[in-house]
């Protein structure tokens, strides 16, 4: 089979860099709350249905994924402040199956709303690759979705590392005791955790709908899954991780695919994550161990 | 997540149902006394409960049994997050095991002839070890993973079993799964008693062994080192104690307690299909377990009652709301999905140790108030 | 009495009397059961609600509209047709729950037109076992044709095995020179298809690929698929993923020729997921059909349930899931008249077996003493200016062994009484 190898690993790196962004969505919770965030799909379905009707209502792309940003926000801190702050911190399943009823309260609404029917969204760009002599390298959409998640690592490094605001996110979710002496405020720290791990997870259901079948209620449901175990793959604290395993599970699971068949890409994550958890039980970029232990 | 610890801690402080190391029996004929008693409360609400299966119509007998199945898959569950801290996906997996080792042992014994207790009896029994082995692997692969982590590698083996049934689909049936060829109740039950009231008994004593063993657990010497693991591994170690083989040795007999709640599915529904142990219902015993209180038996009892009566509960109120027509196929099953999970969000806030929890509280409160009272 | 002791009771006590005892009595034994003189009550189970819901509500929508027709016009043998219709979610465990509360609670007379093959499989030996009829089940499993084992079942569809061959057949002549590749779901729809292909194609898949419901990316198959030169593309797909291939491969400048299993190629519901471009991608689209296609104009069940659908359904949808769900209502009615004045279950599985029923397709039902499976081939359809229809007059029956494919040109049943059906 003389399969383009290139082309293969650019659909695989793009879908990578898909989950990557979801997985550093569910990063960004992780660091913020210590938050498993079930919710995450929902709520970037959610974005992604008012992404659908602004595009549909301007004709236009871009105010869609500006939506979809935005909405991902504003349901980011609504999901934050109106409910979240009021499930007991003492016990975080507590937490979990609160986001796990919200999907449910999320998805129906959306279903009852807008029906269950797919609905098509199309790319901004082509996805016909562009070919370097005979070879089928790369399509642009997938240039295009791996270019947005850059830019994305690139913004949260530079908020991170660079801004009071970032540091203070980061004091607040490995010292809150600390830092809460220290003047941070705690609590709006989580807020601003919420409102942007949100507004990540929208645009990243954004890239992968126009790929897979449609926005429907459930559109985000196996993107959080597969992001889930990218983030736990490289470590629910590191952002770097999440990209790193983001990647390389959307290049292996293309691989497994088209080679080995699709009935195989499930198993081949139960190896990976045993692989890696054996080794590193914190994931492969973990922090110090010591400090959940 | 990873202060799952902390959480079932949590649970279990104050007037928690589980006893911790500090109120556990000590003496030992005292302890095979508490047993005594156990078994005899035990045998008597299993009396009373096979009692009450005359006062259901096949219907929800047929409930009853799949409730008993939740049963021992969340008391499970509940051990394994409360004794031990170690958060499980994928106790829907350790289900399907069960239900497949029933399977394929009743339809071997079947095809080679052989009916009455042995039918009935030994795909059980293969069901659990089955099932105690792959958590016995699973608990060893993860012996050494926190909260979350623990929960990604679980949930993946959720993930993977439609694709092992499709793998193996010769032996295990693909997407279709297998059917079940059972042993039938007793000649002379079937004038008298309709099947699904012969399966709710079945599956009621599976519940009630479960739930006695476990608690009987939670009260040995066993169920008081996987406490001492969870509150404190280093200190636990220098007391002796191998962490790692305490954990395996929770996490199998939590399979195992699954895997005898998925024979029961597999024998009351006859079929075993991946679909039916998606991640979705391993999602649902997480939720159950957590609903009806962490850590404690009764618990998760609420918890998968919850599982099994509010869907039926919801459903009766929507179909008696007075729905406008056009509105009704958008409606239709989603507004159940939306109230139950409002329902789960209210009920985690207004309730975060769960049923059992606030029930616990409320008894406390009672109490001390009439003693207020009574004192006065 | 400790505290502890009395907890148990109270979570064992609980347990056994917090389900509602309704009924008193639990033994078994009801004569007639879902007939009475004004009513027949029948039921099903359907997706909807969940990931697979999508497109498949509206097949119980249309049985219901062609019923509350049949109904309006004084219903058969004077009865009214009551259909029950619950949702399973497309989830085994809940199909079990929801068909035992149908025949346990509802007190049915038959299931009919159960959707889905693992979903229906789990409750194969609960509605045998208890002497359910099983009419019409909505899948082209091979399962259902299994008389010795499940008496009471019966399918519908053109199994899978029966279409491959036919469609197999029709490319070997067709495209003689062709490169064959092949996609597949991972379950018995895409083994029995490929199956059947095989049998009459004379060559193999220069490549064969598979697809599973939990991952949307088929990209890497569509690669796989197009590196072989591949230029006769067989798909098993459900009408999500046959979008999705078609879309895909587009993308990567791969175009085909498509010949599609029937339960994913309806072609306005493939429209409604490729969006505007789906009149260029799908251009050419070869299927096949043993109902009427929904866009064809000409023909006169088609006219027929479009009429209903305006009137008692949703005018804005009618597709193939919609002539399906009319055709499944069509047949059941017809079943139940031809059942007699006062219908058992027994009368009911005689006038299914005897092989009477005509249904409304362009082939005939296979129906007999020793089969219980339904339309017995197929009609080529294609894809033409943006309108799916039929190729030629002819249609091909077959079996689901190895026998020959057999032109057949009886046509279509003549419409009776306005569609509905006579004892």
């Amino acid at each position: 089979m003389d399969v383009p190898i290139l082309l293969l690993a650019g659909t695989g790196l793009a879908r990578g860099a898909i989950f990557a962004a979801f997985a550093l969505a569910l990063v960004l919770i992780w660091r913020a709350a210590r938050i498993a965030n079930f919710a995450q799909g929902a709520m970037a379905t959610v974005s992604c249905y008012v992404a659908f009707h602004v595009t549909a209502l301007t004709g236009n792309y871009w105010l869609g994924l500006a939506a979809a940003l935005v909405s991902g926000a504003v349901l980011g801190w609504v999901v934050e402040r109106g409910v979240m702050r009021f499930v007991d911190r003492s016990n975080p399943l507590a937490a979990v199956i609160v986001a796990i009823g919200l999907v449910m309260v999320l998805t129906s609404t959306l279903a009852i709303a807008f029906g269950a029917d797919y609905r098509p969204m199309p790319a901004p760009f082509p996805r016909e690759p562009i070919r370097i002599g005979d070879v089928a390298v790369i399509s642009p959409y997938s240039l295009f979705v791996l270019a947005v998640v850059a830019v994305l690592m690139l913004a949260l490094a530079l908020l991170f590392t660079r801004t009071g605001v970032g540091l203070a996110m980061r004091a607040a979710a490995f010292a809150p005791e600390v830092s809460r002496l220290n003047g941070v405020r705690v609590d709006r720290m989580r807020t601003l955790g919420w409102t942007l791990s949100a507004a990540v997870g929208g645009l990243a259901a954004l890239l992968v709908i126009p790929t897979e079948l449609g926005l429907n209620p459930h559109a985000a449901d196996l993107l959080f899954v597969y992001a889930f175990t990218v983030a736990i793959v490289g470590g629910l604290d590191s952002p770097v991780g999440a990209v790193v395993a983001g990647l390389a599970i959307g290049v292996i699971l293309t691989f497994v695919t088209a080679f080995a068949g699709a009935t195989f890409a499930p198993i081949a994550i139960v190896v990976i994550l045993l692989g890696v958890l054996l080794v590193r039980p914190q994931g492969l970029f973990a922090a110090r161990e010591a400090r959940v232990a | 997540m990873t202060t799952t610890t902390t959480a079932a801690r949590a649970a279990d402080a104050g007037d928690a149902p589980m006893p911790s190391p500090a109120d556990a029996p000590g003496p030992r004929p005292r302890f095979t006394a508490t047993a005594r008693g156990r078994y005899a409360v035990a045998a008597a609400g299993l009396v009373l409960a096979i009692g009450a299966t005359f006062l259901l119509d096949p219907y929800r007998n047929y409930l009853l049994s799949l409730a008993a199945a939740y049963v021992c898959a969340t008391a499970g569950l509940t051990i394994l997050i409360g004794r031990t801290g170690q958060l499980s996906l994928g106790h829907a997996a350790f289900m399907a095991t069960g239900a497949y080792g029933f399977a394929l042992t009743s339809n071997a014994l079947a095809e080679a002839g052989i009916e009455g207790p042995v039918l009935l009896l030994v795909p059980f029994l293969v069901a659990v070890i089955a099932a105690t082995a792959f958590g016995t692997l699973v608990g060893a692969a993860g012996a050494r993973l926190h909260g979350p982590y623990l929960a990604g590698l679980t949930l993946a083996i959720v993930l993977a079993l439609p694709a092992v049934t499709s793998t193996f689909s010769g032996l295990l049936g693909g997407d279709q799964g297998l059917y079940v060829r059972t042993e039938r109740r007793p000649e002379v039950l079937s004038a008298v008693i309709a099947n699904e009231q012969w399966q709710a008994w079945v599956a009621l004593v599976a519940a009630a062994i479960v739930l006695v063993l476990l608690a009987q657990l939670g009260r040995s010497p066993s169920g008081i080192r996987m406490q001492a693991v969870r509150d404190d591994t280093a200190a636990a170690r220098l007391s002796g104690i191998d962490p790692f083989r305490v954990k395996v040795q929770a996490f199998a007999i939590s399979a195992g307690a699954a895997g005898l709640g998925g024979a029961v599915l597999a024998y009351v529904t006859q079929a075993a299909s991946p679909g039916a142990y998606g991640l979705s219902f391993s999602l649902f015993l997480l939720v159950a377990v957590v609903v009806g209180g962490t850590g404690t038996l009764p618990g998760a009892v609420w918890g998968a009652l919850l599982l099994v009566l509010l869907p039926e509960a919801i459903a009766a109120v929507t179909d008696a709301l007075p729905l406008p027509d056009d509105a009704v196929s958008r409606l239709d099953g989603n507004l159940a999905v939306l109230i139950f999970g409002a329902l789960l969000v209210v009920i985690m806030i207004a309730a975060p140790r769960g049923i059992q929890g606030a029930l616990v509280a409320l008894r406390g409160r009672i109490r001390s108030r009439t003693t207020r009272t009574t004192s006065t | 009495m400790t505290q502890h002791t009395t907890r148990w009771i109270a979570a064992l006590g609980a347990a056994a009397l917090a389900v509602p005892a309704l009924a008193a009595c639990s033994t078994p034994g009801a004569a007639a059961p879902g007939v009475t003189e004004e009513s027949i009550v029948i039921g099903t189970h359907q997706p909807l609600t969940g990931p697979a819901a999508a497109g498949y509500a509206s097949i119980s929508a249309a049985t219901q509209a062609y019923f509350d027709y049949v109904n309006d016009n004084g219903g058969v043998n004077g009865r009214t047709i009551d259909y029950v219709v619950m949702d399973d979610q497309y989830n085994p465990a809940e199909t079990q729950t929801v068909v035992r509360e149908l025949v346990l609670e509802e007190d049915v007379f038959a299931v009919v037109g159960g959707l889905g093959t693992p979903t229906h499989s789990a409750v194969l030996d609960f509605l045998n076992d208890n002497e359910v009829p099983d009419l019409f089940v909505a899948s082209g499993s091979l399962a259902w044709d299994q008389p010795e084992t499940y008496p009471m079942t019966f399918g519908v569809n053109t199994d899978y095995t029966r279409e491959g061959k036919i469609l197999g057949a029709y490319a070997a002549e067709e495209f003689a020179d062709g490169t064959f590749c092949y996609l597949g779901q991972d379950d018995d729809f895409g083994e029995d298809f490929s199956a059947g292909v095989l049998q009459t194609l004379g060559a193999d898949f220069a490549e064969s690929q598979v697809y599973t419901v939990s991952n949307q990316d088929v990209a890497p198959q569509v690669v796989a698929m197009q590196s072989t030169g591949c230029d006769v593309a067989f798909l098993a797909t459900i009408p999500g993923f046959t979008a999705l291939t078609i879309g895909t491969a587009a993308q990567l400048g791969w175009f085909p020729q498509y010949i599609t299993a029937n339960p994913g190629a309806d072609y306005p519901t493939l429209a409604e997921y490729l969006g505007e471009s789906a009149p260029l991608l799908l251009e050419g689209f070869i299927s096949s059909n043993y109902l009427g296609a929904a866009g064809d104009d000409s023909d006169e069940w088609v006219q027929l349930f479009r009429d209903i659908n305006d009137e008692y359904g949703d005018p804005d949808v009618f597709n193939g899931n919609t002539v399906y769900g009319m055709a499944i209502g069509y047949l059941t009615a017809e079943a139940l008249a031809k059942a007699g004045e006062n219908p058992t279950r027994e009368s009911l599985l005689e006038v299914v077996s005897s092989g009477e029923l005509v249904g409304s397709g362009v082939v005939p039902l296979a129906f007999g003493d020793d089969s219980h499976a339904g339309y017995s081939g197929a009609q080529l359809t294609q894809v033409v200016g943006g309108a799916q229809l039929p190729m030629g007059d002819t249609a091909y029956v077959t079996d689901s062994g190895d026998g020959p494919v057999e032109v057949y040109d009886g046509g279509a049943a003549p419409i009776e009484n306005d569609g509905i059906p006579q004892g």
